[in-house]
């Protein structure tokens, strides 16, 4: 077994009385994309929240290559290398698609007051190489013609690209994908599907929250199933599709389609 | 009728610069601040009381103005760090209040409602008070186009492109690695500054201030002057500062001209002309008269 990217445990979190999380243990292996299933309500939005920073959780680990990142900030983690990209795109609507993309580089001199007044040759040359890589970034998601256009004027599946795009801009060694395919017509889908498959095998581990299960079954592997809160199975797709377990927590005693 | 003249672009530039301030953190950070006379007042009473009773030079007594502005403005963006819109507009205004009544109440340190008079301006005395009113437009004038440069410069620099974000989406500017709260505390520090040696510059140019000049109602007439000039853009706040001064005092010459009316309704009249150019301007172009713009391109 190759070692594990991320690492959670014991992860629990509750809304009043409702229980989120409830003892999550989960191992993101390096080099994977992984998907995490599970039937509305099993908790895979509240653990992603957990993980990524944006919501603390009520008890657990969350260990990201051997770091503990536990309730650590969300800009910490992003820095770490740890990226999340959102369900419902939320590109920022009065920048444009470019000003989205550079926004995510890191390491800029120019985001601090005297280097941004002095427009230090530093700033300018980390603006130029972050520029170079958001334009690469545009090519490869078919974004190049729209660079200039306002978020806000984007398609919903443009902006599906852009909400994977600027988490590229971030330089993740792991990508938390909130359904990356929700809403998306099939020809887009297959194409966010070869674009991650690609992303993996530059060496980027990627999980990936998703409901649409051809997606899942041709790209993701290994498959985790939660519900209620905790993890249910684990293993390839058609491994875990045949679980009876599964399929309980699906819908009732019924063989869940692949 | 110059002087006049001169007195009303002091105070335009005075205006231009409170604009330039609220643009920072409210413009381009979000935060809406319905306290920036406090910070206004912060300054003027900082500068008035150093170069007044220490006797410190007036450069220094702006400067210490600006920084104690910030200083308030870095506390005040810690407290409210977690707020957003109304309750954010609550406790500013709450804190522009409380700026007023300790200015009001703290008599040993302020003179109370009396106010501070005889403060020092520069050449004051030695040269007649038209030239002194020149001097001034100059000093005013300059401070602003300083200010609108550093700010346009920083607007436009990566440092602005995070402001932006922080204003339309604070969880994904979190998610894209920027320390959100150290970037509001910035901006809020920097328009504090701005607001802070505005009030420093209307206390040497008045030579008397007192808590009844730091009303609530200068606040609104900024906010005012920014959303009609366009909130973001740091020309619009400018524009939208001369756009005021024209609006408040046009209208004094505009309802004298108006015959058959007596004084009181003048009066009216006056604030009544300003409110519907105001509602006229926000209804045909409501991002303001010069709407933001951002010069990142990919197409040189």
């Amino acid at each position: 077994m190759r070692d594990a990217i991320l690492e959670v445990r014991g992860l629990r979190r509750r809304f009043g009385g409702v229980v989120a999380l409830d003892g999550l243990d989960l191992r993101v292996r390096r080099g994977t994309v992984t998907a995490l299933i599970g039937p509305n309500g099993a908790g895979k939005s509240t653990a992603f929240q957990c993980v990524s920073g944006v919501l603390r959780p009520d008890a657990g680990r969350v260990l990201f290559d051997g770091q503990d990142i536990t309730a650590a900030r969300p800009d910490r983690i992003t820095r770490a290398g740890l990226v999340r990209s959102f369900q419902i795109a939320r590109g920022i609507p009065r920048l444009t698609v470019l000003e989205n993309l550079l926004l995510y580089g890191q390491r800029q001199p120019g985001e601090a007051i005297p280097a941004a007044i002095l427009r230090t040759p530093a700033m300018r040359r980390r603006e130029e190489e972050l520029r170079e890589r958001a334009k690469a970034v545009a090519a490869r998601l078919n974004l190049s013609r729209v660079l200039d256009n306002q978020a806000a004027a984007l398609s919903g599946g443009q902006k599906k690209l852009l909400e994977i795009g600027r988490a590229l801009m971030a330089e993740p060694r792991l990508l938390l994908l909130d359904e990356p395919v929700a809403g998306v017509n099939p020809t887009l889908a297959a194409e966010i599907a070869r674009h991650i498959a690609h992303l993996r095998d530059e060496g980027v581990t990627v999980l990936v929250v998703e409901h649409h299960m051809d997606f899942v079954a041709s790209l993701c592997d290994p498959v985790i199933v939660m519900a209620e809160g905790r993890v249910l199975a684990e293993g390839a797709f058609a491994e875990v599709a045949e679980d009876a377990r599964v399929q309980e927590a699906y819908m009732g005693r019924r063989r869940i389609h692949a | 009728m110059e002087a006049y003249l001169a007195a009303m672009l002091v105070f335009a530039g005075i205006y231009a610069l409170m604009a330039l301030g609220l643009n920072v953190i409210w413009g381009l950070t979000g935060m809406v601040n319905l306290g920036l006379v406090g910070f206004f007042a912060v300054g003027a009473y900082a500068s008035a009381l150093l170069t007044k009773y220490w006797l410190w030079p007036m450069p220094l007594g702006w400067a210490a103005a600006g920084l104690a502005a910030a200083l308030a403005g870095a506390v005040m963006a810690v407290i409210v760090a977690r707020l957003r819109g109304d309750y954010l507009a609550i406790v500013t205004l709450g804190f522009a209040e409380v700026v007023r009544l300790v200015a009001a109440n703290e008599v040993w340190l302020t003179n109370g409602t009396d106010g501070i008079s005889g403060i020092p301006g520069p050449w004051r005395g030695a040269v007649s008070p038209q030239e002194f009113n020149l001097i001034f437009l100059g000093l005013v004038w300059t401070a602003v186009l300083v200010a609108f440069v550093l700010l346009a410069r920083l607007s436009h620099a990566p440092f602005g492109r995070v402001l932006r974000a922080v204003r339309e989406d604070e969880e994904v500017a979190a998610v894209a690695g920027k320390p959100v709260l150290w970037f509001k505390v910035r901006a809020f520090c920097l328009g504090a500054a701005v607001l802070g040696v505005a009030g420093a510059l209307y206390a040497h140019y008045n030579a008397y201030i007192a808590p009844e000049g730091f009303a609530p109602l200068l606040t609104i007439y900024i906010v005012l002057a920014l959303t009609a000039g366009g909130v973001g853009a740091m020309r619009g706040a400018v524009l939208g500062a001369l756009l005021l001064l024209l609006l408040l005092e046009g209208t004094r010459f505009v309802a004298q001209e108006i015959p058959g009316v007596t004084p009181v309704q003048k009066a009216a009249l006056r604030e009544a002309i300003i409110a519907v150019s105001l509602i006229l301007l926000l209804r045909f172009r409501p991002q303001g008269l010069i709407p933001e713009r951002t010069r990142t391109r990919a197409t040189p």
